[in-house]
């Protein structure tokens, strides 16, 4: 198990390194430039004097090359420039933004998790009852809404039943829990539900898929309690497409809350990300999507590593 | 015929007369109140600045949340705009030749770290605005490029003029102007980006990117008393959470301005605990043709553009679903250098007889071959107030068979194509902290003259009025030089304003001293604000 998570480890590194070459050379294909948006912001008569100075300072006067060389040279130790919008250093704007996605992204993990599992499995368990036509019905509502709307949906029952708006700002969890939970609860809900909508799906078809083999109707022969045969057989082995789902959905969900953070006012990832295209900040794109690209590859070797615990064959192949 | 006949007008008036009622009586209701000591005022900022330098920024995202920290030398009044007040200033005087200007500096007055502040640190900001050192940008570089400063004494400073240069006061009451501490600009000239240490009624507490800006009361402020609040907090949002924050208790108030849709809801919800202020904007909305483009470098085409648009009745309709309102020309209607209206409505596409225009319009395109013209439309791809523009120009465009393609763009794009002249026509805005016409006349300039002189035209007679213009001191052959500037440029045509913006403030009626000017700019130091509460 050491050695593959270590292999997989290695892997990580020229998959990075590649995803960095490709964002360096696309993202200078966008048209935009992010002097002239800071400058002229306000439809102010900047000269191109004054245009010119400021991207010579910044550094985007600079051939490509050896913008790219700069680029690649500080990535091992971590330096992935100066944001061209604030001047800050993008790991300093990455870092102050990744709690609160973190956080979000993970709460509503174990929202979906909560949900999926137990309805997935009672959805299956009582196939083509009214019971699982409700389910899929809560399911496929959750596909079918955006998350978005459901966070303006949230907005809108907060204000007309209590007047009320969660405080702007992110307060750690451990500092002050109540506050920190008035703040995530809401959009950590709204996308926890399409979330758990994903894996309620997928953990029903997986579980009639193992429902149906051998082993367990050997098991039903042999007079095993269903309980029994739901715990120790089918679960385990209906769980392992639904730990794929749950975990390249969180990856997604850490870059993907770019429009539930905006609807929220949370200053998060998304949030970020979607300021720095429109602005054109090159530096902070290329950090965000290098940031993205690394928690899809971790997340997808955590998965593996998942499997390997939930089904052995796997460890030893 | 759309436009609107006496009836609306005596209405218009009516209103605008019981509207100034209701606010001399608000504000002299406010007068009447004792301000109270206290309180934190929650504001919201619909947007972020890059950095903390005021020389280098020309947005309102820094100036609301950062004007508090700093002192100017003098600043505009925000009870009697376009009034200039003193603010670090005691007095001046002007030469008799309006070349020197000498002011004597209030006394003591301390930066936030407690060191003096004196006439040599109004000399280092402004030489940092007129010759910046390596690596600091200025953006008004230029406009004060005649400006020589002196300090003879600590207590006196004296701006020399190169050139006669009228509105030199305003311009100095630019609320961009923060004064800086000369000791530190000497160490680090770039300071101002990323550090606060001013002489205004509040210090930094906290910058939290992305989320908030708070400051605190600073105890030394040189005006005895001021100010009122103990603290502030800025909360950067989007421009959509502004009405939910209001209506939900994040914050009280939001200076920029809300559209007709917004203060309804507002005012729907919470009434009661609301204030209204309403005023025109320095803002308006305009039409860019690109002269480097057939046939646009045509009068005859650009002057037929112009007459198909009906602007009084335009200004009737979307008044009611956007912030674009006023009809006027170049300057701000109703300043005191704009011209009357009853010139105005005599000149291409300001007329009220819409129909009348509208056949002139079609014989104007006939006589210059572009009948059944086509050509894109280039546009912000921003909802308020550039689509309703954009749209409604469409669609008079379309009533003398012209054919207009709405192209709307993220901002760095659509910036990038107009930069570049890469466009048929552009709707463009102006918008300035003040209406000096040497601020207001920036685009309709030679690209020479004026970088953001966009339709590319090379009509150096238009230069030629705005240098006289602006080298004028006497005011009425300054008004006069700027109401034959204006006359021309509208008959040239090579930007046509559309409409000019109505500014309105919903914010919390607990928040006192605060004024309405026609600049969302202007008055944001707080130090006059209170909390009624």
């Amino acid at each position: 198990m050491v050695w593959y998570a270590t292999r997989q480890l290695l892997l990580v590194i020229p998959t990075l390194a590649g995803v960095a070459v490709a964002v360096f050379f696309l993202i200078r294909v966008m048209p935009g430039d992010v002097v002239v948006v800071k400058l002229r912001a306000d439809g102010a008569a900047v000269s191109e004097e004054t245009i010119q100075a400021e991207r010579k300072r910044l550094g985007l006067d600079k051939p490509l090359y050896e913008q790219f060389a700069e680029y690649m040279l500080g990535l091992p130790r971590l330096d992935l420039g100066k944001s061209l919008w604030t001047g800050e250093p993008v790991i300093k704007e990455i870092v102050l933004r990744m709690p609160v996605s973190f956080q979000i992204a993970l709460m509503a993990g174990i929202i979906a998790v909560l949900i999926a599992i137990p309805l997935g499995t009672i959805s299956a368990l009582y196939r083509d009852t009214w019971i699982d036509h409700a389910v899929r019905v809560v399911a496929v509502s959750g596909l079918a809404i955006p998350s978005f709307w459901l966070g303006m949906l949230i907005i809108l029952g907060l204000l007309s039943l209590f007047n009320w708006l969660p405080k702007i700002g992110y307060v750690p969890l451990w500092e002050d829990p109540i506050a920190n939970l008035s703040v995530t609860i809401w959009p950590a809900a709204s996308v926890g539900y399409r979330y758990a909508a994903v894996a309620t799906r997928m953990m029903r078809s997986s579980l009639l898929e193992v429902m149906r083999e051998d082993y367990i109707r050997t098991a039903r022969a042999k007079g095993v309690w269903t309980r029994l045969i739901m715990r120790r057989h089918a679960l385990r082995n209906a769980l392992l497409p639904v730990v794929t789902v749950i975990g390249l959905e969180f990856a997604f969900l850490i870059g993907g809350l770019v429009v539930t953070e905006q609807v929220f006012n949370i200053n998060g990832i998304g949030k970020l990300f979607v300021d720095a295209t429109a602005r054109g900040d090159f530096n902070l794109i290329q950090g965000l999507v290098l940031l993205i690209a690394t928690i899809f590859v971790l997340v997808n070797l955590l998965v593996d590593l998942i499997y390997g615990w939930l089904d052995p064959r796997i460890r030893l192949r | 015929m759309a436009g609107f006949g006496q009836g609306p007008i005596m209405k218009r008036l009516a209103g605008a007369v019981m509207g100034c009622a209701a606010l001399m009586v608000a504000t002299s209701l406010a007068h009447a109140q004792q301000p109270k000591h206290g309180g934190t005022l929650n504001f919201a900022v619909v947007a972020e600045p890059p950095n903390y330098d005021c020389h280098a920024s020309t947005t309102f995202a820094l100036i609301h949340p950062i004007a508090p920290h700093y002192s100017l030398l003098v600043k505009f009044d925000g009870e009697g705009y376009p009034k200039v007040i003193p603010d670090l200033a005691e007095s001046w005087t002007v030469a008799p030749d309006g070349m020197t200007l000498t002011f004597k500096l209030k006394g003591p007055v301390q930066f936030h770290d407690g060191s003096p502040l004196t006439s040599a640190d109004v000399k280092a900001s402004y030489e940092r605005i007129i010759n910046p050192p390596p690596g600091v940008v200025s953006i008004r570089r230029s406009y004060y490029a005649d400006l020589a400063v002196e300090a003879p004494d600590p207590a006196t400073v004296i701006f020399k003029l190169r050139n006669p240069m009228a509105g030199v006061l305003e311009a100095l009451a630019s609320p961009f102007n923060c004064i800086y501490s000369a000791a530190k600009l000497k160490v680090n000239p770039r300071y101002p980006e990323t550090e606060i240490m001013g002489s205004g009624p509040f210090t930094l507490l906290a910058h939290v990117r992305g989320t908030s800006w708070e400051g605190r009361r600073f105890a030394g402020y040189f005006e005895e008393g001021k100010p009122y609040l103990d603290g502030y907090k800025a909360f950067f949002v989007k421009s959509n959470g502004v009405v939910p924050g209001i209506l939900g208790g994040q914050f009280d108030a939001e200076f920029r301005g809300r559209n007709p849709s917004e203060k309804a809801q507002l005012l729907a919800k919470m009434k009661d605990n609301l204030a209204v202020f309403e005023s025109s904007w320095v803002n308006n909305l305009m039409i860019v043709f690109n002269t480097k483009r057939k046939p646009f470098d045509d009068v005859r085409v650009r002057q037929a553009l112009s007459l198909a648009i009906d602007r009084w009745g335009g200004s009737e309709a979307l008044a009611k679903i956007s912030v674009l309102k006023y009809v006027g020309g170049v300057m701000r209607p109703g300043y005191a250098m704009a011209l009357p209206e009853e010139e105005l409505v005599t000149l291409p596409g300001f007329s009220k007889d819409i129909a009348k225009s509208r056949e002139e319009a079609k014989t104007l395109l006939e006589e210059a071959g572009a009948s059944g013209l086509q050509f894109k439309l280039l546009n912000r791809n921003i909802a308020e107030p550039y689509t309703p523009g954009g749209i409604y120009s469409i669609d008079q465009w379309r009533r003398i068979g012209v054919t207009a393609t709405h192209e709307q763009l993220e901002t760095k794009l659509y910036q990038d194509r107009v930069a570049a002249g890469d466009f048929d026509v552009a709707v463009e805005f102006q918008a300035d902290f003040m209406d000096d016409p040497t601020a207001q006349f920036s685009k309709f300039l030679t690209k020479n003259a004026s970088p953001s002189g966009y339709s590319g035209h090379a009509d150096i007679k238009l230069d030629d009025m705005y240098d006289r213009q602006r080298r004028s001191i006497d005011p009425a052959e300054r008004t006069r030089i700027v109401r034959e500037m204006e006359r021309y440029a509208l008959v040239q045509a090579y930007n046509v304003p559309l409409l000019w913006w109505q500014r309105s403030i919903v914010n919390h009626k607990k928040i006192k001293g605060w004024y309405m000017t026609p600049s969302h700019y202007l008055w944001q130091d707080l130090s006059t604000v209170w909390l009624d509460q």
